[in-house]
Parts: C-alpha cells; sequence; structure tokens
C-alpha cells in the first residue's frame, strides 16, 4: 500500500517567538523553518511500515509556496520516496486544507495517511480529524502505538485517562504524538539522493479546490506577564490564602 | 441571540470537570445553552450536567454504539443535533481535540481551537506558538462556531442550577470501522504531570534525592503531580520525565507549589500558563518570587512539614 | 563497528563562517567543475557565529561583484562613528584613530550575511551541509589530512548508541580546508600535530558577548557606530564595548574582553552588563527588550600569533589561523580575503602547499603586520597602549621592531598575593538578570542525553589545585555558566552544565592548567542565533 505523510514547514521549535510591535503577527525574519516536528514522527512511523515490508511507497506532501520544497527535500532526504507540494500563494485554513488533502487522496489511493497532531505554529489540530471526516474513514488521533494487522490497525492513543487502543478498518488517518517513536537522522548522502527523487508541483487550482476560511486572525498580542504576587509571612498564612483561593 | 450546544465529557460514571468550564465559557457568549451527554447508561452524568448554573436542556443520548468516545460515532450524533444551533462547543481535552474538529468540518466550517477568552458570540482569543502569542480570531457572520474551549482559562462552573433531562434516541448510526478495544489507566495513583490540575515540584534545594521524598509526600497530600527543575534533575535527584521548564513539560496546573526553586527563566517558561504559583525557597531575593501569586520566604525543611501538618 | 560510509570531494571546507563560504564560492568560480562540500555543525547556516559587526565591503565587491543589488537581509550604512571614554558615570568623546573610520562600511548580521552566502554559494552548486559536525580528521596512509569523520549521532552519555544511532560518514578530500573559527577544534589538534605554531608567538583571545536588543522607538539612530574603553574594565584589563545602531529599532551591543586578564575572580559577563548600565548606555536600552544573546571568542594576536597555515592535504582559514585585525575589530574581511586567496591558491595548484607563504606576501598579513604591535602595546596598561597604539598607527606599523605576544592561560593571577583593582562597579537593573537569563536568548540546545563535549582531562586538579589557587575560574569565566562547583555532602564537586554551551571556546583557553578540551558534540547542537 502507500502510505502519504503530511508535512508542514514551520518556525523552528527553537526559535524564541515573538509578537511584531504592531500586533499584525510574529516575527518571522531570519527565523530558522523546520519540518513540524510531530510531522517528523509521522514521516519516521511510515518508513518503518515500510521498511518493514507493510508499504511499497511512502509519499510526502506538503501544501504551500515553494520554499516549502525545502522540508519536502527534506522528507526525501528522511527516505520517503517521493514529494508533492500542493503549490498556493495562500495561507490555507484546515478546511481547505484538508479538502486538497483528501484531493490528493484521491489521486493516489493510500492505505494510510499519517499526520503529525498539531503544528507548532498555529496549534490548531484539526486537519487530521477534518481530513477524515471529509474522507468518512476511521481517525486515529494522538497515537503513541500503531501496530498493522493485514486491513486494520490497532492504535493506542494518549488521551487525558490514560492510553486508550482502539482498532481502525484501512484506509485510515492517524495522527501522531510524541512518543509514538524518535525520528532517525539523515544522512550525509541521503541528502545527496533526495536532490534526485520526484518531487511533483500541482496547484491548488488544478485539484479544484477554492480557498475559504470563516475563522479571520487579527491582532496578536504577546502572553500576559505574570506579575508579581504576595509575600506571606508564614506557613500558615500560607495555607489561609490557598483556602480563600479556592484552591485547596 | 447564541443558541450553544455543548458535548460532555465524561467517563460513563461521573461528569469531567471539563464540561463545567465549557460551560463558563457559553455563559461568557452569552445565549442559550444546552448540553448533549452521549453514551450507554448515563443517565447519573445527564443529572450533574442538569445541576449546572445556567444550563437550558440537557439531552442524554443512549445508545450501545456511543458507550466508547468513537470521534467517528460521537461526530455524526452531533451533527444529527446540531440543526438550530450557533455555537458547536467540545472542551479542549484528548476527547474534545479528537471530536470537534471532526463536527467541524462535517459542519463546513474551520473549528476555534482553545478559547481563552470570550469578546464576543463570534469573537475569541486563544493560543498560538504555544502561547508565546495570543490572537484574537473572529468567526464569519452566519457560519455556525465550532470550537474547543481551553479548561486552564475557565473555572468551573457551579453546581447549583436545575436544568431538565430530556431523553433522545440516537439520530446517528454506528460506523463500524472503528472499534474501542481497551483503556489502560496510567500506573499508580499520582496524576500525571503533563495532565495534573496541582503539581508540587522540586529544586535544588531538596539536597538528595532522599529528601526529595519530601517533594513526594506533599504531592500525594494534596492529590498532586510531582516535578523538578532541571537542576534537581541533573543532580540525580529524580528522573529525567519529571523536569518542568523549556527544555522538560510545559505545564497548566490550577495550582503549581515550587519548592527551593530559584525560578531560571528557563524552569517558568514550562509553567507560564499556571493558575495559580505558589513559591517557597529560602532566598527572598530568587527570581521566582517576580512571578509567584503566593510567594513564602522560608526554609523548606521547616515549611513543608508544617504544610503537612496544616492539611491534615 | 561497521565501516563507516564514505563521500567524495575534491575540497572539503569545515565551518560554513565568511572564511569557508568565500573559499567555496571562489573555487567554484575558479573551477566550475569541482566538487566542493561544506559542513557546519550548527543546525541552520548561521546560528553559530555572531559579531558586531561592521564591516568593509571590498572582499564582498571582489567575490560577489553586484551584491549591493541584492544585500543581505541586515545591511546599513555606517553613518557615523564615536568613540568613548568611560568612567562610571561620566564619559569623554575620544578622536576616532584612523583604522576606525568606517566610511564605506556596513553594519551587518554575520549570521544573516553567511545566510545569505551560503545561498549565494549553492547557486554555484556548492554542497553544504548544516547540522553535521565534523569530529575527527581523516588521515591518509602516508601521515597527510585526507578529509573528515563526521560525528556519529544519537548516542548516550555513556557513548552507547541509542535507537535513533546513525555512524558519522567520512568525507574523503585531497585537500581539506579548516575554517571551524577561533580555537577550532580540528585546528587545534592539526597544530599541535603538524607542530604549525613552533614558529609563532602564541595566540592570544578575547571573549566577545553580544545582545541585540529592540528599543524604544526612535533611540537607535541607524548607522551610527559607537566604541567605548575605560569603564568599567580596570586598566590592566584589555577591551571595549560595542554600540551598533540598525534599523527597524535594533541596537546591536556587546563587550569584548581581553582573555589575558590576571584577576582570576574577575567574570567577563559581568563587565558586559555592568556597561550597559552606564548612563549613556542604559538610556538607549531601557524600555527595550532583547532579542538575542550570544557570545564567542575572538583571536587578537594577529601577525605575530599566525600558525603556519598549511600542512599535507589542508589549510587553516579565517580565524582558526586568527587573521582578525584587533585594532580595527574587524576579522569578516580578512577571513573572506582569506578564504578567496585559498581557492585560487588550491584552483591554481590543486595542492596546499605554497599557500602559507602566498599568505605571508598577501593583504592579509600586510594589514595584520601594519598594526601589530598595537595589542601588546597594552600589556603595560591602558594609557601606555594608548599612546603605543597611537605612535605605531601614526608611523604605520614601520618601526624596526615586533613585540611578543603572550599566551592567556599563563595571565591569570594566583588569588594568594593579588588584589584585585577598585572595580566600581554598580547595582545594576537591566536584563538579563544573570548568565542563566542571557543563555535563555541564545537559544542553545543540546540532546540531554549525549556525551559531554567538555572533556576535563584532569578532574582532580579542580577540587584539588585549581579551588585553592584560583577559586575555579571557569565558574566565573564562561560566559553560560556550564561550570559550577557545587557541594556534595562536605566535599565539592564540579558540576558541567553542558548544555548551557553556546560553543564560545572560552574556557578551553583560558582554564589555567589547560586541562578543558573542547570537542564538539552531535551535529546541530548548540546555539540557534538569529540575527546575531
Amino acid at each position: 500500500m502507500k502510505i502519504l505523510v503530511g508535512i508542514k514547514r514551520v518556525v523552528d521549535y527553537n526559535v524564541r517567538v515573538r509578537v511584531l510591535p504592531d500586533g499584525s503577527g510574529v516575527d518571522t525574519d531570519g527565523v530558522k523553518m523546520s519540518v513540524n516536528p510531530f510531522d517528523e514522527i509521522a514521516l519516521e512511523e511510515a518508513l518503518r511500515i515500510r521498511e518493514a515490508g507493510n508499504a511499497e511507497e511512502v509519499i510526502v506532501v506538503s501544501a504551500g509556496g515553494d520554499e516549502c520544497q525545502q522540508q519536502l527535500r527534506t522528507g526525501l532526504a528522511m527516505g520517503a520516496d517521493r514529494a508533492i507540494q500542493i503549490q498556493t500563494s495562500e495561507s490555507l485554513q484546515p478546511l481547505s486544507l484538508a479538502r486538497a488533502f483528501l484531493k490528493v487522496i484521491e489521486r493516489e489511493d493510500p492505505g494510510l495517511v499519517i499526520l503529525g497532531k498539531q503544528a507548532i505554529d498555529d496549534d490548531n489540530s484539526q486537519t487530521a480529524q477534518m481530513l477524515v471526516a471529509l474522507w468518512d474513514r476511521p481517525q486515529a488521533t494522538f497515537a503513541s502505538k500503531l501496530v498493522l494487522n493485514g486491513d486494520s490497525a490497532a492504535v493506542t492513543r494518549e488521551i487525558d485517562a490514560g492510553m486508550e487502543t482502539i482498532e481502525v478498518d484501512l484506509p485510515a488517518v492517524i495522527s501522531v504524538d510524541l512518543r509514538l517513536n524518535e525520528p532517525r537522522f539523515v544522512k550525509l548522502p541521503d541528502i545527496m539522493k533526495a536532490k534526485r527523487k520526484p518531487l511533483d508541483v500541482i496547484s491548488l487550482e488544478d485539484l479544484g479546490v477554492t480557498v475559504e476560511g470563516n475563522v479571520n486572525v487579527g491582532h496578536h498580542a504577546p502572553p500576559a506577564q505574570r506579575e508579581k504576587g504576595i509575600m506571606v509571612e508564614d506557613t500558615a498564612q500560607l495555607v489561609q490564602e490557598l483556602k480563600n483561593r479556592g484552591l485547596i | 441571540m447564541s443558541r450553544i450546544l455543548i458535548i460532555a465529557e465524561h467517563d460513563g460514571q461521573t461528569l469531567n470537570i471539563s464540561t463545567a468550564k465549557c460551560v463558563s465559557c457559553a455563559k461568557a457568549i452569552g445565549g442559550e445553552i444546552d448540553v448533549a451527554v452521549f453514551g450507554n447508561g448515563i443517565d447519573t452524568v445527564a443529572a450533574e450536567a442538569a445541576a449546572l448554573n445556567s444550563v437550558g436542556t440537557v439531552f442524554a443520548v443512549n445508545a450501545e454504539h456511543l458507550e466508547a468516545p468513537l470521534a467517528a460515532n460521537w461526530a455524526a450524533e452531533t451533527l444529527s443535533m446540531a440543526e438550530g444551533y450557533s455555537h458547536l462547543l467540545g472542551p479542549s481535552t484528548t476527547l474534545g481535540k479528537d471530536l470537534m474538529p471532526r463536527v467541524s468540518a462535517l459542519a463546513g466550517v474551520n473549528q476555534v481551537s482553545d478559547i481563552m477568552e470570550v469578546n464576543g458570540p463570534s469573537s475569541f482569543k486563544r493560543p498560538i506558538y504555544a502561547g508565546n502569542a495570543i490572537v484574537d480570531v473572529e468567526t464569519a457572520a452566519g457560519a455556525t462556531v465550532v470550537a474547543t474551549v481551553r479548561t486552564a482559562s475557565w473555572k468551573a462552573a457551579e453546581s447549583s442550577g436545575g436544568a431538565s433531562v430530556e431523553q433522545r434516541a440516537a439520530g446517528s448510526s454506528p460506523s463500524s470501522h472503528t472499534r474501542f478495544v481497551g483503556m489502560e489507566v496510567e500506573g499508580g495513583e499520582r496524576p500525571d504531570l503533563q495532565s495534573a490540575a496541582r503539581v508540587v515540584s522540586g529544586g535544588r534545594a531538596l539536597g538528595s534525592e532522599e529528601n526529595f521524598e519530601l517533594i513526594y509526600q506533599l504531592a500525594d497530600k494534596l492529590g498532586a503531580g510531582v516535578g523538578a527543575s532541571r537542576a534537581a534533575v541533573d543532580a540525580g535527584y529524580c528522573p529525567n520525565d519529571m523536569q518542568v521548564g523549556q527544555t522538560g513539560k510545559i505545564i497548566s496546573p490550577d495550582l503549581y507549589i515550587a519548592i527551593g526553586i530559584s525560578g531560571a527563566i528557563q524552569h517558568v517558561t514550562g509553567i507560564k500558563d499556571a493558575g495559580t504559583i505558589v513559591a517557597i525557597n529560602k532566598d527572598s531575593e530568587a527570581p521566582i518570587f517576580e512571578i509567584a501569586d503566593i510567594g513564602l520566604a522560608g526554609d523548606l525543611f521547616n515549611v513543608i512539614p508544617e504544610l503537612e501538618s496544616l492539611l491534615n | 563497528m561497521t565501516e563507516r560510509e564514505i563521500m567524495e570531494y575534491d575540497v572539503i571546507i569545515v565551518g560554513a563562517g565568511p572564511a569557508g563560504l568565500s573559499c567555496a564560492i571562489r573555487l567554484k568560480q575558479e573551477k566550475p567543475e569541482l566538487m566542493v562540500a561544506v559542513i557546519e555543525k550548527s543546525s541552520e547556516i548561521g546560528a553559530h557565529i555572531l559579531s558586531g559587526a561592521v564591516i568593509e565591503p571590498g572582499p564582498l565587491d571582489e567575490l560577489l561583484p553586484g551584491w549591493r543589488d541584492n544585500p543581505p537581509p541586515i545591511c546599513i550604512p555606517v553613518e557615523k562613528d564615536e568613540i568613548w571614554l568611560l568612567s562610571q558615570q561620566g564619559r569623554r568623546r575620544l578622536p576616532t584613530p584612523p583604522q576606525q573610520k568606517n566610511h564605506g562600511n556596513f553594519i551587518v548580521s554575520l549570521g544573516a550575511m553567511c545566510a545569505w552566502m551560503a545561498t549565494r554559494a549553492e547557486t554555484l552548486e556548492v554542497d553544504i551541509f548544516p547540522g553535521y559536525a565534523a569530529s575527527e580528521i581523516r588521515f591518509t596512509d602516508d601521515g597527510a589530512v585526507g578529509g573528515v569523520i563526521i560525528g556519529d549521532m544519537g548516542v548516550d552519555r555513556e557513548g552507547q548508541p541509542k535507537d535513533s544511532y546513525m555512524q558519522g560518514i567520512e568525507i574523503h578530500a585531497p585537500i581539506t580546508i579548516l575554517s571551524e573559527g577561533v580555537r577550532g577544534h580540528l585546528s587545534k589538534q592539526l597544530i599541535k600535530r603538524f607542530e604549525l605554531d613552533k614558529d609563532s608567538d602564541p595566540q592570544t583571545y578575547g571573549i566577545g558577548m553580544k545582545e541585540l536588543w529592540r528599543v524604544q522607538p526612535g533611540k537607535s539612530k541607524p548607522g551610527l557606530v559607537q566604541h567605548t574603553a575605560g569603564w568599567p574594565l580596570d586598566s590592566h584589563t584589555y577591551g571595549g564595548s560595542f554600540i551598533y545602531h540598525m534599523d527597524k529599532d535594533r541596537i546591536a551591543i556587546g563587550f569584548v574582553c581581553g582573555l589575558d586578564y590576571q584577576d582570576p575572580e574577575f567574570m567577563p559577563f559581568e563587565a558586559f552588563q555592568q556597561m550597559k548600565n552606564h548612563p549613556m548606555i542604559h538610556a538607549m536600552l531601557e524600555g527595550g527588550e532583547i532579542l538575542s544573546s550570544g557570545a564567542r571568542a575572538i583571536s587578537e594576536g594577529g601577525y605575530q600569533s599566525l600558525p603556519k597555515t598549511e600542512m599535507p592535504g589542508a589549510l587553516i582559514i579565517g580565524d582558526a589561523a586568527g587573521t582578525l585585525n584587533i585594532p580595527k575589530i574587524k576579522g569578516t574581511h580578512q577571513a573572506m580575503r582569506c578564504g578567496i586567496l585559498a581557492a585560487e591558491h588550491i584552483a591554481a595548484t590543486s595542492t596546499a602547499e605554497g599557500f602559507d607563504a602566498r599568505l605571508r606576501e598577501s593583504a592579509v598579513v600586510k594589514e595584520l603586520y601594519k598594526v601589530r604591535n598595537i595589542r601588546p602595546a597594552f600589556y603595560k596598561g591602558f594609557w601606555r597602549g594608548f599612546i603605543r597604539a597611537a605612535i605605531e598607527t601614526i608611523t604605520a606599523g614601520k618601526l624596526p621592531m615586533t613585540l611578543s605576544i603572550h599566551a592567556d592561560d599563563s595571565s591569570l593571577k594566583k588569588l594568594d598575593g593579588y588584589t584585585p583593582p577598585d572595580r566600581k562597579w554598580v547595582d545594576r537593573d537591566l536584563p538579563p538578570r544573570d548568565r542563566l537569563a542571557s543563555v535563555y536568548f541564545a537559544a542553545t540546545e543540546h540532546e540531554e542525553d549525549q556525551p559531554v563535549h567538555l572533556q576535563i582531562l584532569e578532574p582532580d586538579i579542580c577540587i584539588t589545585r585549581c579551588v585553592e589557587e584560583y577559586d575555579n575560574p571557569c565558574t566565573r569565566f564562561c560566559p553560560a555558566q556550564v561550570y559550577e562547583m557545587v557541594e556534595e555532602g562536605t566535599a565539592k564537586q564540579l558540576q558541567i552544565n553542558s548544555a548551557n554551551c553556546v560553543h564560545c571556546k572560552t574556557c578551553d583557553i583560558k582554564d589555567p592548567y589547560q586541562i578543558i578540551n573542547w570537542v564538539t558534540p552531535e551535529g546541530g547542537s548548540g546555539p540557534n542565533y538569529q540575527n546575531m
């Protein structure tokens, strides 16, 4: 089967993100951009499945301007066989992105789609769930373990209460959580090989998807600064204060 | 006038506090508030939901295929009830995060994730970049608002109300492609650090692995999770996965008690979204006191035993 | 251990700074058919490099004509120069010496400029590989340098492979260019092995610390270049500050301090912070915020300390050799010139041999020769140095004598019998509060579970001799608070917070026992400087 892996170009997780003084956005001037860390984990899982002999092809897909080809090449260097860029200069909201991705699914007919659980820039955590709703297939989000069993997969999910295991019939969409695996390092020679692997560019128009969005982002503010609170004299006062605030 | 439907979170027996927090968010939006409880044999849960202030009607939908909170089933069920509602809310818990985007796509709209503040019925504040920026979002007029509520930002609604509970037949059919297999609750009685409502953390001032027991004991008394500063972890007092901070876990408990922790920016980054920060440190000049809501300058080896006895 | 995979190139360049990138670009310009690769330990080009920086554009004009139509992202023409002599509360304007006149020069971010140069290099088909650290030299059977070995990745603290283990490859090349910057760890080994410094004075260094600030609107005067000397340093500690005013309300502010300082209790980081609290500077910074911070050693020895720069199969260029002109406080144009020269030599001869002689005849060394006596003149204190510097400047270095350069690691005075000067330092209120807060802005990151990259060759010395003789100065000279002496019961012990390291190399340089050996951590580790 084929596995599609969605990857997103995001501000590197090490960057100290700050809001522009005019509140119009976040300062991305000169900042390092990388593959969304959860997407690396998604790709790593797909590669392991292929290496175990359960898939023939791993395809990485990203939506954006030509800059995202850098991240697609990283995906190819990690080991993906092919890359697809959904070319658009618009900023896509999750529903449009899911619709575009669905078109790619219709073209490629994968057995499994693996995405990161959220992008570390907008922290929406919507794309996987939306994609699978439009596709009308099963979803398994926050996966920390994935076991394939022929036509189905047993997925263990990290949820608030503990670990839940569900079984999904393939094809399905999995969104991955941090503890699923540790992504491999890229070998230098593979960076060279990646340059020769196929990278197809399809425009949003070619896919027949119109961009629309109903959630409009406006002013950006830095987080509220925590102010100094009160000092108490002794433990008894501390306990009283906690009780007064309903914390104990 | 807004009509808000909240999808309740529960474990089959008890209502999860996240639902009460959704109610508070709904109150801020204003309008009529209904709650839908999906499950199998969930009438007690529905009654709990009905006790929440400001709730109009609770819909109890009992069906075998709704027993496990599988998004495919619950989303279809939510859509079957969605007509007439301007807002569909769920908590930003793993359940809500799993479910609501699926609802959102079926409703043909983008979701507003993690509402921190409500500015109006279609105007909200939410965090992006792990809370390093807070954005104002506006939803388009006429479009249904599907959203998740950031539980750390809202108080639970009080339970002195008396809404009516209506039994409702399931409006969706089960999807066979997803099946619940099993559930494993985290080992040990101590709450998981990442999601605990209360956390007690220890720093290097504890001095030894043995002394760190004091932190565990205090945490157990409070039913809290346990964390540590990087210095304590580096000194070998406790395992690495207990580290709170920039290179460890970023947490947002309602109550965070930092004991013997100086409050370097690397640690504070991990707790900047905590509800109330309490700091206990011998050094009254320690940077943690600059951001603590309640500070006590004192020797932790005296304070901890005092705290324990007062908490009895 | 399986055989390492091998990649082959005609030239392998270690370090994507101005020297290495200039060399790569010029190589491809001269001989496009050459296979050239640059490896760089930082996760992204520019992430480990920082400098003031005011650069002379000459070499850029030579290397990339037309660059002015498409300049690096931060590039502000210098408008005005000011030199100030500070006292604790006061200041006096000094005349600008000719080498400090910056007309025609540009204020840049060296990191952003390197990223910009790297894209130019890639257009010329240089293979650039950030995130890979050269951890060892590969030697051919006849003892020549034959390339490098990339460090293994995914190794745990005890040296055992983790699940993510990836063996480093070998890169074979007939020519290896070491452009690692100041105190490069491979250059250090090669200089020793081939005795490249036997005919030169020891190298002497400074520590450069820098912060990038966004200040209140109106406080930054784009194009203004300011330097200060005097307070907060005493007359026997060489150094001073730079304040470069940029666009978008940004100011690059930094402090350079000679590592031949004598006081064992001295903390360079604190001197930097003190300087910021001088009334003239405080007024600029108050109400602002720190965007980025970092530190790096700089080479100050110049002409006398330049080692032989060639050996069989390899060249050492740029500040790895020490081409910075300290009286000008500029090294970028020198590094670039050196890189260009190395490329031209290799393109013409295909060998390392003969480069050193060429370098000595070149503009790079001529420039160093002219100012060779200025730095050592300050060994006798500030005022005598200042006067001698003036004389040397007026005579354009033509006086027939050459002062010697002394080593830094032997300059620290022992506690016993030493009285530190009265520094007149003040209580300060500007951020960052301390080194830990400062290191936060360097965004330095090291995978925790990896071998500690700061090797202490004789750890007993820390708790026996050093604590007595010098009171563990590493706990003070490191700008990132990597080293701490902690109490373990009754005994003291050295704790190494290697995750804080910003790769400045100060510890490798200043440690009086020379037992600290900096080696490269896992590729991609270290600072993530932005626009520094």
